[in-house]
């Protein structure tokens, strides 16, 4: 194996075995995100109005507000996983790629976070 | 020969987008991913509208105010028409994003069947292009309908 050309350090190593997982994982979560997307538009629709105490009155209940939580996480986990694509496409400095897929983990998790912690106070009636 | 590090070296590139003649099969891949982008921006919003719920009607009625401000009552003095301004950017943001949303599903259900294999064919990919495309906009423009004529 080669030291110096950048197909001699790659040469021999094979496939990294993680390329199909993120592809599958991009599928799953885009099934996951469309039956919940639905959901979402039926209950948009369905809502009497979207003043406060009609929109609470809704989230607030168990189901819309499991309903809520996995929308909320499903397409977090969706768009991560495709902004990492759209970044690996476009930023080619490995420094800067090292950067922003960095920057996208942690937005990423304190989203997910921060959108469960309001659908649970609102399901527990903290709000 | 070619000690160089990666960067050094100029190594030829695919040809960019600028190069290839448009199509169907094209646009439709491109707004994918423009629309995946955009909806990453509807995680924003819809983050926001959570988050004005917790915290109260007050909080909510910030939340309409900016994202669907009524606007006939826009005010046009001064630095009001700054976040006037703003205010109609949002909407045009929050019809962007429930398109984004919606085309990037039906653009999805298309990536669906090229996964397995199917669709290829000129004529095939072509038709089927171009009507995920449209349909993103029509089920866009149904959902508003919907939504505002009820």
């Amino acid at each position: 194996m080669g030291n110096g050309t950048s197909i001699g350090r790659v040469r021999g190593l094979g496939a990294s075995h993680s390329g199909s997982h993120h592809w599958l994982v991009i599928r799953y979560t885009a099934i996951g995100s469309l039956l919940l997307t639905v959901w979402f538009a039926v209950s948009l629709l369905l809502l009497p109005n979207f003043g406060y105490d009609a929109v609470h009155e809704w989230a607030k209940r168990p189901v819309p507000a499991t309903a809520l939580a996995l929308f909320v996480l499903v397409n977090i986990w969706h768009a991560r996983l495709g902004i990492q694509v759209v970044l690996e496409d476009y930023v080619h400095d490995e420094g800067n790629k090292f950067a922003s897929i960095l920057a996208l983990n942690l937005v990423t998790f304190a989203a997910a976070a921060f959108g469960l912690i309001c659908v649970i106070r609102l399901a527990l009636g903290g709000a | 020969m070619a000690q160089a590090g990666p960067s050094a070296r100029k190594r030829p590139l695919s040809p960019h987008l600028q190069i290839w003649r448009w199509g169907p099969g094209m646009l439709s891949s491109i707004l994918h991913r423009v629309t995946g982008v955009g909806a990453t921006v509807g995680i924003a919003v819809l983050l926001w509208w959570l988050a004005a719920l917790v915290g109260g009607p007050a909080s909510y009625a910030t939340f309409t105010g900016w994202v669907w401000a009524d606007l006939t009552a826009l005010s046009w003095n001064g630095i009001d028409i700054l976040w006037s301004l703003i205010r109609i950017l949002l909407k045009i943001v929050l019809i962007g994003v429930s398109w984004a949303v919606i085309g990037h599903a039906v653009t999805g259900l298309r990536h669906f069947v090229l996964d397995i294999g199917a669709g290829y064919e000129l004529k095939q990919n072509n038709l089927w292009a171009t009507v995920s495309t449209v349909l993103g906009i029509v089920l866009t423009a149904a959902f508003w309908a919907l939504l505002l004529l009820r």
